[in-house]
């Protein structure tokens, strides 16, 4: 087995990190790979930060282990290897009538990731979490042997793996527990709402299955907080074939997304929608991915890259996230993707991000004031009782992110059992130091 | 032949990654895939993945272009298989040059493995396609066939006399409507490319695969893929060999 030389970074294109990397294309050869030279597992590299990196050290790629393993048309029950994207099934399984549970905002994503980050959904107010839909899935130690679990056959190992970040181990595959559906389009709702209190009560009072939230995080004053509340339901019906996905060639001049050309482009995507809303027919990816179809979209944040800070609040602190927005929007930092989604309890790892609650989510290109700015927000999110998403996290402190995350201690321990050489460390682990539990 | 819904593919070397792309996409359009290889376990593996997708079935079968005797089996069950038969072979070892200068035993392996084997295999299933008057063979070859190079010259030779050999099959399947593609692909993301330095333009193997599936469509004869190394290899060949022969392209 060979190993390549490469420079990768997060989706955010701020951190980097110098790599062997091997691609193993069967099972077997991802065991021997394991036995000889344990590495932390990479997918599409859709984490933000330095959760998928390992600098000066070894990765495995797990993209090429893709396949589907059985389908059980009865129960809606998949069995996949971990490397295959989760956009995939959606694309196949949809015109059948049924869904992943749980589908993150790209498609691209690999099975694996979403479970090692416990991604969350636009349902995650009635179908929880990724995580909450592995039936079971299968392990390799540090050692390269195999381990099935569940959420009752080792179950603590299983807690600390699902949103785990890879530290327990690679996961070649697993068995999830798909939702039925009507068909592959979405009959879509957009509503405008006119500031952050009247965003709250249309997300509260929503009864959609799906739900996400637009957010100006330019708007100011009595706009404050102003965005669409998207509602979508699938339906079945005949849309004609995707267009073909357009990429951006190049690194966009850091101008790009000057607060000027912000503040416009917000202004207009806003008054797109009437005042008094819309329904459309959308294809399923179109509304569940909307950026998966512009390839390298992160490139129009220049080489410098981006940060995306992603927060969530418990609901008695509305307030508080109210108080973040208007320093993100005084900042004038803020980029035109801004997300605000209403969150269940649902969340299947020790440290998985969901909790009941308001989740805020922005691009910021990546500038000295914008760091600055995250960190403050993410004092704020603390003060806040709420926490910060580690799947988009390339700035935070050790210390704050344990004070977040109640059950970090009991997951160090397992993780501490489950590689107790720490031959599945990443960047982001290294930069937290997550792996000493206190 | 412009859908796949009752064909039958049989593909050889069906662990690498290039096979599985275009397995996959012939599953997808709903044929029966037969995956023939060496690595059963990998292949039943894959043959899920093309059942998952809507192919009509699939089957994993062993195979071993170095053992003869392992034809029989994926022979009979093409024979068996519905609709048109059709085959695509992408077999292929190519071991460091300097691992043969070592040990020239092992130009044995890598002429059953890219040429004899596949042809012994094809000469079996030709009357097949004959006799049906319909099918299609694609063998997948390689640029490095186009000309000898002191890096690979071995892999090379095996690749093109497996080219010469489709080009007269075409020649004879062409009287009975059969049809014979030959690809030579440049370089592809494979785990046979992966790390090797001076490695360049890399196509996918998705993107590959699907380029083959349409050019057989159309009955092209010869398909360089990605479509310039038609263009790079012609330049290649140009090169006069008093010239060519101190080069180390």
């Amino acid at each position: 087995m060979q190993w390549k030389d490469e420079i990768n970074t997060g989706w955010g294109r701020v951190l980097k990190a110098r790599e062997k990397v091997a691609r193993p294309e069967r099972a077997p050869a991802l065991a021997k790979l394991l036995e000889s030279t344990p590495a932390p597992a990479a997918g599409m590299r859709r984490s933000y930060g330095d959760a998928p990196l390992n600098d000066g050290g070894h990765v495995i790629d797990m993209t090429r282990l893709d396949r589907i393993l059985g389908f059980d048309g009865e129960t809606g029950v998949i069995e996949v290897e971990g490397g295959v994207r989760i956009g995939e099934l959606a694309r196949l399984y949809a015109p059948q009538g049924w869904l992943p549970a749980v589908l993150p905002g790209t498609g691209f994503a690999t099975v694996a990731g979403c479970i090692a980050n416990d991604v969350h959904g636009k349902n995650h107010h009635h179908m929880g979490s990724f995580g909450q839909h592995v039936k079971s899935l299968t392990l390799l130690g540090p050692d390269g042997k195999a381990r099935v679990i569940g959420p009752k056959r080792g179950a603590g190992l299983f807690r600390a793996t699902v949103g785990g970040l890879g530290q327990t181990g690679v996961i070649l595959s697993a068995k999830l527990q798909m939702i039925p559906c009507k068909g592959d389009v979405m009959m879509v709702t957009e509503r405008r709402a006119e500031n952050f209190e009247q965003f709250l009560e249309l997300l509260d009072h929503s009864s959609a299955t799906y739900t996400v939230g637009w957010i100006d995080a330019t708007a100011r004053g009595e706009a404050l907080g102003r965005g669409i509340l998207e509602e979508g339901e699938t339906g079945s019906g005949l849309m004609p074939k995707p267009k073909k996905a357009r990429s951006v060639p190049m690194n966009a001049p850091h101008f790009a997304l000057s607060k000027p050309v912000v503040k416009l482009f917000n202004r207009a995507y806003f008054s797109r929608v009437p005042a008094h809303g819309r329904t459309s027919v959308k294809r399923i990816g179109e509304f569940f991915f909307p950026l998966d179809k512009i390839h390298d979209w992160n490139r129009l944040y220049g080489k410098r890259g981006f940060h995306q800070f992603q927060c969530v609040v418990p609901i008695e602190a509305a307030g508080r996230l109210r108080e973040m927005l208007e320093t993100i929007a005084s900042s004038g930092l803020a980029s035109p993707l801004a997300v605000l989604k209403r969150m269940g309890p649902g969340r299947a790892g020790m440290m998985s991000f969901p909790m009941e609650g308001y989740t805020l989510a922005v691009d910021f290109p990546n500038r000295p004031q914008a760091r600055l700015l995250i960190a403050r927000l993410g004092e704020m999110t603390e003060a806040a009782g709420g926490r910060i998403y580690l799947a988009k996290d390339s700035l935070a402190s050790g210390a704050r992110v344990k004070a977040m995350y109640e059950e970090h201690p009991m997951w160090a321990g397992e993780v501490a059992e489950a590689d107790p050489d720490g031959r599945f460390v990443t960047d982001l682990v290294r930069r937290l130091d997550l792996r000493s539990p206190a | 032949m412009n859908s796949t819904a009752s064909e039958t593919w049989i593909i050889l070397g069906a662990t690498s990654s290039m096979a599985r792309a275009f397995a996959r996409i012939v599953a997808e359009e709903g044929a029966h895939v037969i995956l023939a290889g060496r690595d059963l376990d990998d292949m039943k593996r894959t043959a899920a993945d093309c059942r998952a997708r809507g192919a009509a079935g699939a089957e994993a079968v062993k195979f071993d272009a170095r053992r003869p005797e392992s034809f029989k089996a994926p022979l009979a069950r093409t024979k068996e298989g519905p609709g048109s038969i059709n085959a695509a072979v992408f077999i292929g070892s190519m071991p460091d040059q300097a691992a043969i200068d070592a040990d020239p035993a092992l130009i044995r392996g890598v002429v059953a493995d890219n040429f004899t084997g596949p042809a012994e295999f094809l000469h079996r299933l030709a009357p097949l396609l004959e006799e049906r008057g319909a099918g299609t063979i694609i063998g997948v070859g390689s640029v490095a066939g186009d000309r000898g190079r002191i890096g690979n010259y071995v892999y090379g030779a095996a690749k093109a006399g497996f080219a010469t050999y489709l080009s007269g099959l075409r020649n004879r399947l062409a009287r009975s409507g059969a049809h014979v593609m030959t690809v030579k692909p440049g370089f592809v993301d494979t785990a046979m490319t992966w790390g090797i330095e001076g490695m360049f333009l890399v196509a996918s193997p998705e993107k590959i695969a699907a380029h083959i599936l349409k050019a057989a469509r159309r009955k092209r004869n010869i398909l360089y893929t990605p479509f310039f190394w038609r263009y790079i290899m012609a330049i290649i060949r140009a090169i006069p060999e008093p010239i060519f022969k101190k080069l180390s392209v």
